[in-house]
């Protein structure tokens, strides 16, 4: 019998299979690895509150007080600062991130005017959180002051108001960007339809491409919201961080990212530090819902002509 | 009828107006924050700022030199950690994309990326800060690996998606092994892709604070040991700007100066890689 395979490539081969088996698994197990990481987050955040949620339960959700000193920990004014700050911003944000996206998606699809401005959106996203914090603490609050004195306000400088504004300019970009993309896949068929029909762009804007667009567009808003919770540093730096439920929205506050940044390290204390994770637990599902609540809808509503 | 259509084709470029004039106003707050960091970033800049290390307040001169060298670390950590795992991820998602769990592992991926920075920082600070009962760079490093994992999977998930089957069967046919196939043939066609990710991913984490407030720390002292805690430069900036010191204020806004150099050149050449090399089949 003629030995068509030789010794050396039969040894080739089975190298090649342990090889092929063994990459495999690896990247089959890496993928394991990001579900196994999501869950280890979540339990260790769940096991690590369990002090402070067997001490105060579900009080901890409208306990006004956050007193470290008496170890009475209420998370409601961070609630309450975050849903503020977050929700000023957003609503600061839209006719802003709307504009955009219909420039850049409509009006100005190419050409040097279009890409001018995305770079410069780009730029605005890339801007790291601490210098917006940092600008907005030096730059913007003092403007703020100045018109709350006019205004015959307290003049905090800081406050829910100037971290919203601070917020709104971070998330435009995103919000934007989400937006042009889903803007840019109305198909123009239709769109020639109208204009066929004697239509305006504005008319074509309002009754084609708005409600044909409208499930992304709200995603994209969406998705932002959960930016604007999670975000930390810019919020921490210009909020106030006052530990009191906001008064109005000219007022100093705290949201639950800028308390966690304020007070872990020096969290002294089983029960301190237990309540503050709790507070870390808490945004974490918030957040983990709005996400899944954002891509939801643009799976769900995804357009199909 | 006439005064109709003149009042639809008014509304149509008042429209138009109305949204150019949002559109660039909303791009007035980069030129406001861009003009203050060089006014106020440039003037103390120097040589010596970038080499020596911080001065107690009232000592004249002193730099950033811990914290740019601790940025890199931190930097070197953290792509060490996520990168080989990020790359893998990817091929798996991409090779397998009608298998159920790829379908859950993107979901799992999705909501990895809408986690808050600072709550990884918790996480990293319970898994490593408090067993090694010290604050350490490895710990800042692991909390930002979390975070540049989503954006490496996903860049290289989708660059891979791009590449042709016939590449793939045309190494088959020639026997290649699958492991040598993915490794010599669709992952070097796709090298432009991932690395952009991996340089946006950078460049998001470069500027990154909260995850690092209890676990990199901070630190005056320059330092090179990765169980030990270490500057970085948003940290640095973060401290500088709440003290109550003008001369350090001065010293963080060209801190922030040379972060924001850092990140817009990171952007920068991760557009030069996609333009260059580019997928194109």
């Amino acid at each position: 019998m003629i030995n068509l395979v030789s010794k050396k490539e039969k040894k080739k081969f089975k190298k090649d299979l342990v090889f092929d088996i063994l990459f495999r698994n690896i990247i089959f197990l890496s993928g394991v690895f990001i579900i196994l990481l999501l869950f280890a987050i979540f339990l260790t955040l769940t096991f690590n509150s369990f002090p402070s949620l067997k001490v105060f339960g579900i009080k901890f959700l409208y306990g006004k007080t956050w007193d470290p000193v008496f170890n009475e920990f209420g998370a409601l004014p961070f609630l309450i600062g975050t849903i503020l700050t977050s929700f000023l911003a957003l609503i600061i944000s839209i006719p802003f991130s709307f504009s955009i996206s219909i420039f850049l998606g409509e009006y100005f699809r190419e050409g040097k005017i279009s890409s001018l401005l995305k770079t410069l959106i780009e730029l605005l996203a890339g801007i790291p959180s601490i210098i917006y914090g940092f600008w907005g603490l030096f730059v913007f609050a003092p403007v703020v002051r100045y018109i709350q004195i006019k205004l015959g306000i307290t003049p905090y400088g800081v406050g829910i108001f100037t971290a919203s504004i601070i917020l709104s300019i971070m998330i435009i970009p995103y919000s934007a960007s989400i937006g042009r993309e889903v803007i840019e896949l109305v198909p123009s068929e239709i769109k020639e339809a109208a204009y066929s029909l004697g239509a305006t762009r504005y008319e074509v804007i309002k009754k084609v491409i708005l409600p044909y667009a409208r499930s992304g567009i709200l995603s994209g808003i969406i998705l932002s919201l959960g930016r604007a919770l999670g975000e930390t540093m810019a919020v921490t730096m210009v909020v106030g961080n006052s530990n009191f439920i906001p008064k109005n929205i000219f007022s100093p506050g705290n949201t639950m990212a800028s308390v966690i940044a304020n007070e872990f390290a020096e969290a002294t204390g089983d029960l301190y530090l237990s309540a503050l994770i709790e507070i870390g637990l808490i945004l974490f599902l918030v957040t983990l819902i709005i996400n899944l609540i954002g891509r939801y809808v643009i799976r769900k509503y995804a357009v199909s002509l | 009828m006439k005064k109709q259509i003149q009042k639809r084709i008014i509304k149509d470029k008042l429209f138009k107006i109305v949204i150019i004039l949002l559109s660039f106003l909303s791009t007035f707050p980069l030129f406001f924050i861009l003009f203050y960091l060089i006014k106020n970033g440039v003037f103390s800049l120097n040589f010596e700022f970038l080499i020596n290390l911080p001065k107690p307040v009232g000592e004249k001169g002193g730099g950033i030199a811990n914290a740019i060298v601790g940025t890199f670390i931190l930097i070197i950590i953290s792509s060490f950690l996520s990168i080989p795992i990020g790359i893998c991820v990817g091929i798996y998602l991409s090779e397998n994309k009608d298998k159920n769990l790829s379908k859950v592992i993107n979901y799992f991926v999705d909501i990895l990326q809408g986690i808050p920075s600072i709550v990884l920082g918790i996480i990293a600070y319970l898994w490593i800060v408090r067993p090694m009962r010290h604050f350490s760079a490895l710990s800042g490093g692991v909390a930002l690996a979390i975070m540049m994992l989503p954006v490496i999977i996903k860049s290289t998930e989708e660059t891979l998606n791009l590449i042709p089957q016939s590449l793939k069967e045309a190494a088959f046919s020639l026997g290649a092994p699958y492991y040598k196939t993915i490794l010599s043939i669709v992952l070097p066609a796709g090298i432009s892709g991932i690395t952009t990710g991996i340089l946006i991913s950078i460049s998001r984490i470069a500027g990154e604070t909260a995850p690092l407030l209890f676990t990199a720390f901070g630190n005056p002292y320059m330092n090179l040991n990765i169980f030990k805690p270490i500057e970085s430069l948003p940290h640095l900036i973060y401290n500088y700007a709440k003290s109550p010191y003008p001369e350090w204020h001065q010293k963080a806004w060209a801190a922030s100066f040379i972060l924001i150099l850092i990140v817009f050149t990171l952007n920068f050449i991760s557009k030069l890689v996609v333009k260059r090399w580019k997928v194109r089949f």
